[in-house]
């Protein structure tokens, strides 16, 4: 039993195309509070999946396993009880929301989790001075506050933006989708930065990347390898060294 | 002599003791046209996709001499507060297609008459060719006549149509016409809305001569039961620009067709505009834009957001005569389905008899998108209100073509006061 997230025997599968793929095959995974965990793995590992079923993404379906958050079980709420309850996924290919104004939708997103969570609802001047300090020092441009979600954004930028959604939501738990695809050095560091100043004693983050880069900034407490939908090998940050000069080849011989 | 004696059948007969009392030749020869072609059904290709059956359903008696001013101040008071700015904007309020001079507030810059003392049936209308304008020509009895002089910026006049019915379902006819002389500018923002059963069925005749702007924006709140057929003529001249916009909101049956004549070169039409609908609602925007001159530019986007049983109909035609070279044409109508039984009939039409052309036009259909909701649901946001941001912000990219800020202000506060506490996120 864990205090915090607690991943258990989890399988799930999608409906693709009228075909049926089992996706996760049984993911053991437990993260204590405080801790940054990352996991690497080959394309089509299950990565992304897996940060999508604990989002709450209704396209997959868990046949098998629990998901525990706070005690609660997690794979029981809504999307939006999740991002109540702590957790945020930044998404690996953030969405586009024509029309929609971003300082709205940020505002809407934040007075929304503050509702469940029982907090006062934040007003239009109060929510503006604090989201325009995260975006600053996330050296994001002014003017990205006011353009419509994602539209029109470079790679980076909607990077920069999903960090900023995280700044503002202030989770418990994040779990980082590929942020660092697609950034050069600079991106990188501010990314990491963000998250850096979110870390304390009751945040946790899951880190999906396949760069060893990001964690030169992000020092993580523990990596593991995912692999056929599995959780194949867990530990410590020398692991990721290991695997980026020797890539994963070594450690699939050695569970197939 | 009566033209109508011979045929007052079918559902001319709803109408029949009025249009048996006529005076003067336009509106002795309208009555004819409309007993030889009667009202249209769905064997007429202009009307296919929109019945007129619900028309046929009740009587029409005149509209009563007095009204409940305080159901008028309600509906008005309604319409002004949707926006602080309105109040302060001149206004000419027409209740059941009177003049209501006592809920009135006059503009200065501008010519104003009245239909009522000056009928004035102007020369676009074409009582023989469609039923609904003879049928506006024979029983028209008010209508706001506005003329801004050449070279002057006539700013903002509201033209708001108040229904108000009782117990017995009334029906009114109101002719209205719109004179921007030339160099001239006006911003003209139409509101219809009402209570209990009624049929409005207004014609508005606009001339925008050379060089003048008309900034028109048509907000349509008609009460539940109301039928709302509206016919508009616009002829544009050399460098005027048309622009409109309609958002379409209320009523049982709504139509609103434009008929927009090129007439010069270098004019700009634009007809474009959003539908919300939900229910049994029928809305429909038709429109036939007509380049009869070169180097004229056309405009149509209209968005519809369809939910329950409700049913949108658009049809867009642009016909580019032989003489109209270099047209620049564009034509686009999007909906989105929010229910199963929601329906979208779209015909889009181009016409084309010149060469040297450049018109495009498309479609689309489709329901929310799940990736986007899903994105705003994992920031927290619960469902409905994630759709209802989805939503409004598919409207508001029509929304946001209207150019005059006021009026652009004005529809979405309409939208957000109809739907409040969906999601609204200004």
């Amino acid at each position: 039993m864990s205090q915090f997230l607690e991943i258990s025997g989890l399988c799930a599968r999608i409906d693709a195309d009228g075909q049926e793929k089992q996706i996760l095959r049984g993911v053991d995974l437990s993260i204590p509070p405080g801790e940054v965990h990352v996991i690497m793995g080959p394309n089509g590992s299950g990565k992304s999946t897996l940060s999508y079923v604990l989002a709450g993404r209704e396209d997959y379906e868990v046949t098998a396993g629990t998901a525990t958050f706070h005690g609660q079980d997690l794979l029981a709420m809504e999307p939006e009880e999740r991002a109540a309850a702590g957790l945020f996924l930044a998404f690996q290919s953030p969405i586009e929301l024509p029309g929609v104004n971003n300082a709205n939708f940020l505002r809407t997103a934040v007075n929304a989790v503050r509702r469940a969570r029982g907090q006062d609802e934040l007003d239009a001047v109060a929510f503006l001075k604090m989201a325009r300090e995260a975006a600053k020092a996330l050296s994001m441009a002014p003017d990205m506050l006011k353009r419509n979600v994602n539209v029109g954004f470079s790679g980076g930028e909607k990077k920069r933006n999903e960090v900023l959604q995280m700044t503002l939501l202030q989770p418990t738990f994040a779990i980082l989708d590929e942020t660092d695809s697609g950034l050069d050095v600079d991106a990188l560091r501010i990314v990491a930065e963000g998250v850096n100043r979110l870390r304390a004693p009751t945040f946790s983050a899951l880190v999906i990347t396949h760069h060893q880069k990001l964690l030169d900034y992000l020092v993580p407490d523990r990596i593991h390898v995912m692999a056929r939908g599995r959780i194949i090998l867990s530990g410590g940050p020398e692991l990721a060294r290991q695997i980026d000069q020797e890539g994963y080849t070594k450690f699939l011989a050695e569970v197939a | 002599m009566n033209a109508l004696s011979k045929d007052m059948s079918g559902p001319l007969a709803l109408f029949a003791n009025r249009l048996n009392t006529l005076a003067g030749p336009e509106r002795q020869a309208a009555a004819g046209a409309l007993a030889r072609t009667g009202l249209p059904d769905r064997k007429s290709e202009a009307w296919h996709y929109t019945a007129l059956r619900a028309l046929g359903k009740q009587d029409y008696a005149a509209p009563p001499a007095q009204v409940d001013d305080g159901a008028v101040r309600t509906l008005l008071d309604g319409v002004l507060c949707a926006h602080p700015a309105m109040a302060g904007l001149p206004r000419v309020v027409f209740v059941n297609g009177r003049h209501a001079p006592a809920f009135s507030a006059l503009p200065d810059d501008v010519d104003l008459a009245f239909f009522a003392q000056a009928p004035r049936f102007g020369l676009q209308a074409a009582p023989d060719r469609d039923p609904l304008v003879a049928l506006n020509t024979a029983l028209a009895e008010d209508g706001l006549y506005v003329r801004v002089p050449a070279g002057v910026d006539g700013g903002h006049v509201m033209l708001v149509s108040l229904g108000v019915a009782g117990a017995e379902p009334v029906s009114f006819h109101p002719r209205h016409t719109v004179v921007v002389e030339k160099e001239a500018h006006l911003r003209l923002i139409c509101v219809q809305a009402g209570q209990g059963a009624y049929f409005h069925n207004p014609v508005t005749d606009i001339v925008v001569e050379d060089g003048a702007t008309l900034e028109h924006v048509t907000v349509q709140t008609e009460a539940a039961q109301a039928i709302s057929l509206g016919t508009l003529y616009a002829h544009v001249g050399h460098q005027s620009v048309y622009d409109s916009f309609v958002l379409g909101l209320g009523g049982q049956l709504a139509r609103h067709e434009v008929h927009a004549r090129l007439g010069a070169t270098r004019g700009v039409v634009h007809v474009n505009g959003a539908q919300r609908l939900a229910g049994q609602q029928v809305g429909d925007i038709t429109s036939v834009i007509t380049h009869v001159a070169s180097d004229c530019t056309s405009r149509q986007t209209v968005r519809n957001v369809l939910d329950g049983h409700a049913r949108g109909v658009f049809q867009g035609k642009v016909l580019v005569e032989r003489i109209a070279q270099k047209t620049d044409g564009y034509q686009m109508n999007q909906a989105l389905l929010l229910s199963p039984d929601a329906e979208i009939d779209a015909k889009p039409e181009l016409e084309i008899y010149a060469d040297d052309v450049r018109c495009s036009h498309g479609a689309t259909v489709g329901a929310l998108d799940d990736d986007q909701l899903f994105y705003l649901r994992s920031r927290g946001i619960p469902e409905h209100e994630a759709r209802q941001i989805l939503i409004d912000a598919f409207l508001d990219e029509a929304i946001a073509l209207v150019t005059d800020a006021t009026a652009q202000t004005f529809c979405r506060a309409v939208l957000a006061a109809r739907f409040a506490g969906k999601g609204d996120v200004a």
